[in-house]
């Protein structure tokens, strides 16, 4: 009866199941689900009132580890049953985990039609680019020159770029961050605070089928050099402030500049506008290597949501009016017999 | 006896033949208004007191080529002062519109039938487009019906001509002229009509005044025809007198409004609201259409990206504490099967409404089957049942969706509700209930831990789960697609458990058959010679037959299944009670397979799938066959 009590602040372990976690030792999923359940107590929403609603696939049993209202439901489809639960009942906070084949395989068309409509909840993609649960299956999100199972040549098709995929499809919250990051937490915090569809791609790394597939940024050694963490407001900087990313006026589009005893400003470094849709489109498709990888809030620019354009309009529509059935039924061509 | 609301000019009535039923099908180009002009005789035939039923049969295309054969359309009604179960099995009257029309209409006319034709639509262009070599109007190959033909076109381009509609404008009336003369030869009122135009084209009075001109043309030829006016032909004229029927308030219903009000009825009776998910499809769009209207009865509607989110949608929704509805037809329910499996793994109550449709893949959209029973019952991948139910009428699609509404709250279950194309688009007339003869089922959630604790997948005496809505403190909980640990609902892949869970959602559904009515004979006795089994939308051919084949002294009964799954629980015995069983069906023998793997009986097939209902008179033939 402790969930009767009412929770002040709630900790980390407040928002823990008591089920076993069955993900494979070391997988990257573990410090994701730590960074939420260490996350959650900051948001000000009981555990009652959350629901985290998952497809299927390695991420999508996190649903089970959250002690919150939980639904696992079929492979791709947990946009479409959360909004169901979101129109139904508009007051819950909606969390939706999945993984690159979830979303942007089997799952894109509703990925696509969630953020075009913009219902309020969070999007949690973990992006690990092999399908795991299945035994290692290249994904849509595989680097060309994959070599799987189902592609023991490597792969030829190209890869999706998930927030790139978001963008197009009309998210107004694009974020990116990595399993073991410690500004993960922050980027879920914002996620939460904007209000309809936000996308957070997640970098997860499986250590049995692709195994640092992102260590070439995410590694702690050089990291400072390898991500641009984006600051609302503050200049794109990275590489310890010696360098940042400035526009290329020629070309109109991104390059790096090097960055002399911190005047950003002579090196025309970018300040980064989560608002600003164009800067957004450029930073998701920023090619690792030549730059760094963009993480955090990519971009942020709230519009009304469907769900309570939903509400709006049924409310509207219902005022004045009071439903009575026998008057229904009892409308149109009608006649009497005596 | 019923009484028309308007009263018809009885001064006629006692010089024209008193048929006990007339068939009328009113066949033109798909652009010529047919379905308006059946639907509003059809409105004229009830405030006359008539019983009714009718037969849309539209094409797939929404503007096929202008007079070719696969354009056409055509709308039947019988009218009767009798009990009416179906459209009819062959015209008295066809009207036809244009060559096309006719040529793939006439075949159907009763011999000795009546054709009237527009002869202004009789060009070599049109004539070729029907394949004819040769005018049918002229060549003598009409011979076996009488065969009256003038130029409609032409007489609606003069009737309308004062008020300065366009040439295209002008000929669209043609269709209320058409209507004048049926009226007039049924001896109709037309107050009712022009009423309904005037409502329909409030902002356009200039067209209610056109259309009213040439309703009233096509009437006034009726008259002058009759009174022997030179150059015009005389038409046989009828009345039909009005059925008797109880008192009370009538209306006309198709079953996709009556689903739509039979859904809100249900959650009303359930005190829920309903949320419904669906995606366009033939013929079941219609169902989404209705309810889209009805928001201040608690309704929402969601139009989704496709057929899987329609349904993964309705059972988020039922999940968050709605009653969750989703609408299509045989190739959408194929897209939903994944989810309907979800929702019986993780006992929340959903409606799924199957519009049947001619299969499989797209097969024939606008045309009417009873194909996808053995989907219903038993395609999805698993041991998964579920219970199903179908509707044989319009109207009854009313009570059916309150009944599935009542299952699926009641025992936590996805329900389907099986109508057809047919049911869908078909009118008839409905004689209002009383909602205060319904009895609620309110549902409860579990709002508070239980003595003995909660247990998300523990069980009331039905087997059914406790439905917890999310916002529930203390009763958080975890569902999904994996098997569940018996009462804990935790994931369990034990074989103890599965069997133990299989065997619970089983018993769990073949127990709701404790609580539907038991199996009733509609017309007969309780065993004898012969049963003739049907179920949904084939209720009316074999109803009739089997009172036309009573009425000669055979020995045969209808027995009309409502509740497919499970079934009632005297059904077998009933059945053994028969010499033989023959199961009539829109298929090639579903309903009849599940009734001899259900009951070891030798029941027998009476199949039909051409895209059209059973006639009448092929079902006395089966029920002659068997008992000779």
């Amino acid at each position: 009866m402790n969930d009767m009590t009412p929770i002040q602040k709630s900790s980390p372990k407040d928002w823990e199941t008591d089920q076993e976690v069955r993900w494979c030792p070391g997988c990257g999923d573990y410090a994701i689900l730590k960074a939420v359940q260490r996350t959650m107590p900051e948001l000000g929403r009981k555990p009652e009132d959350t629901v985290f609603i998952s497809g299927i696939g390695c991420s999508s049993r996190f649903p089970y580890y959250m002690e919150t209202y939980g639904f696992h439901t079929v492979h791709g489809r947990a946009p479409a049953v959360a909004t169901g639960v979101k129109l139904a009942n508009p007051d819950l906070d909606v969390w939706i985990i999945t993984g690159d084949g979830d979303a942007l395989s089997i799952g894109g068309n509703h990925t696509m039609h969630l953020l075009r409509r913009n219902l309020d909840c969070q999007i949690l993609l973990f992006n690990n680019e092999i399908y795991g649960l299945t035994k290692g299956q290249y994904s849509p999100t595989s680097r060309v020159g994959t070599k799987s199972p189902s592609t023991p040549f490597g792969s030829v098709d190209r890869p999706a770029t998930p927030c790139a995929f978001a963008l197009g499809s009309g998210a107004r919250f694009v974020a990116r961050g990595f399993d073991v990051s410690k500004h993960l937490p922050d980027v879920l915090k914002a996620a939460h605070a904007h209000k309809g569809a936000a996308f957070v791609e997640i970098f997860q790394n499986c250590i049995v089928y692709n195994k640092d597939v992102f260590e070439d940024f995410a590694a702690p050694k050089g990291a400072e050099a390898r991500q641009l963490w984006l600051q609302d407001g503050q200049p794109m900087l990275f590489d310890g402030g010696n360098k940042g990313i400035a526009m290329d006026m020629d070309t109109l589009t991104l390059k790096v500049v090097d960055v002399a005893n911190g005047d950003w400003q002579s090196a025309g470094v970018i300040v980064h506008n989560v608002k600003n849709r164009a800067l957004a489109h450029m930073l998701v498709e920023m090619p690792f290597g030549e730059f760094p990888m963009a993480l955090g809030v990519l971009y942020d620019d709230p519009r009304p949501t469907y769900d309570s354009a939903v509400v709006e309009q049924n409310a509207k529509l219902s005022e004045g009016k009071t439903p009575d059935l026998q008057a229904l039924i009892s409308k149109g061509q009608t006649w009497t017999v005596d | 006896m019923a009484t028309a609301a308007r009263s018809i000019d009885t001064q006629s009535q006692a010089d024209i033949p008193h048929p006990e039923a007339v068939v009328v099908r009113f066949a033109g180009d798909s652009g010529d208004g047919m379905q308006l002009t059946g639907g509003q005789f059809t409105l004229s035939s009830a405030l006359a007191g008539n019983d009714f039923a009718t037969f849309p049969d539209f094409p797939a295309e929404i503007r096929a080529p202008q007079g070719t054969l696969f354009g056409v359309s055509a709308f039947q009604i019988n009218f009767g002062a009798s009990e009416i179960d179906t459209a009819g099995d062959a015209p008295d009257v066809l009207v036809a519109m244009n060559p096309a029309a006719l040529k793939t209409n006439v075949k159907d006319l009763k011999p000795g039938g009546l054709i009237i034709a527009d002869e202004g639509e009789f060009n070599a262009r049109n004539l070729a487009k029907a394949q004819y070599d040769v005018n049918p109007l002229e060549d003598g190959s009409l011979g076996k019906w009488q065969l009256v033909h003038f130029n409609i076109s032409q007489l609606t381009m003069d009737a309308v001509k004062p008020f300065g509609l366009g040439n295209k404008e002008a000929l669209r009336c043609k269709n209320m002229w058409t209507l004048g003369l049926a009226l007039w030869m049924f001896d109709r009122d037309r107050e009712p009509i022009i009423q309904w135009l005037k409502d329909k084209f409030a902002k356009n009075p200039v067209l209610a005044d056109a259309n009213i001109a040439a309703l009233n043309a096509g009437h006034a030829y009726g008259e002058t025809a009759e009174i022997g006016n030179p150059g015009a032909v005389a038409i046989p004229r009828k009345h039909v007198d009005a059925a008797p029927a109880e008192p009370g308030l009538y209306r006309t219903i198709n079953g996709a409004d009556a689903a739509a009000m039979g859904l809100v009825a249900g959650c009303q009776l359930a005190g829920v609201k309903m949320f419904f998910g669906g995606y366009p499809i033939t013929p079941a769009s219609s169902i989404l259409h209705a309810l889209a209207r009805f928001k201040e009865y608690g309704v929402t509607t969601f139009q989704a990206e496709d057929e899987i989110a329609a349904i993964a949608s309705a059972i988020g929704a039922s999940y968050a504490g709605q009653l969750g509805v989703t609408s299509s037809s045989g190739p959408g329910i194929a897209l939903k099967t994944e989810a309907i499996g979800l929702a019986v793994m993780t006992e929340l109550p959903l409606v799924i409404v199957n519009s049947q449709r001619g299969g499989p893949s797209t097969g024939l959209p606008t045309k009417t089957e009873q194909s996808d029973l053995y989907q219903a019952v038993y395609g999805r991948n698993g041991d998964t049942p579920l219970p199903v139910i179908a509707a044989r009428s319009p109207g009854d699609v009313f009570d059916c969706a309150i009944e599935a509404v009542r299952i699926a709250t009641q025992f936590m279950t996805p329900v389907i509700l099986l109508t057809d194309g047919y049911i869908a688009n078909a009118a008839e007339p409905w004689k209002v209930p009383d909602m205060s003869s319904y009895k609620p089922f309110p549902v409860s959630f579990l709002d508070h831990v239980p003595e003995g604790g909660f247990k998300p997948y523990g069980r009331d005496n039905k087997l059914a789960r406790p439905w917890v809505k999310p916002g529930t403190p203390g009763l958080l909980h975890r569902i999904g697609g994996i098997e569940k640990e018996v009462d804990t609902g935790h994931l369990n892949y034990s074989p103890a458990n599965h069997q133990a869970m299989t065997d619970i959602r089983k018993g769990k559904v073949d127990g709701i058959a404790a609580h539907i009515p038991a199996q009733d004979v509609c017309l007969g006795t309780e065993g004898g010679k012969l049963a003739v089994v049907g179920w949904g939308s084939t209720f009316g051919p074999i109803h009739q037959a089997v009172r036309r084949a009573r009425a000669k002294g055979q020995d045969v009964s209808h027995i009309h299944v409502r509740h497919i799954w499970p079934m009632p629980t005297n059904l077998g015995d009933l059945l053994r009670k028969f010499d033989k069983v023959i199961v009539p069906e829109m298929n090639t023998g579903q309903f009849k397979t599940v009734l001899r793997d259900q009951y070891l009986i030798d029941a027998k097939p009476l199949n039909k799938v051409s895209g059209q209902p059973f006639r009448i008179h092929e079902i006395e033939a089966a029920i002659e066959e068997a008992l000779a």
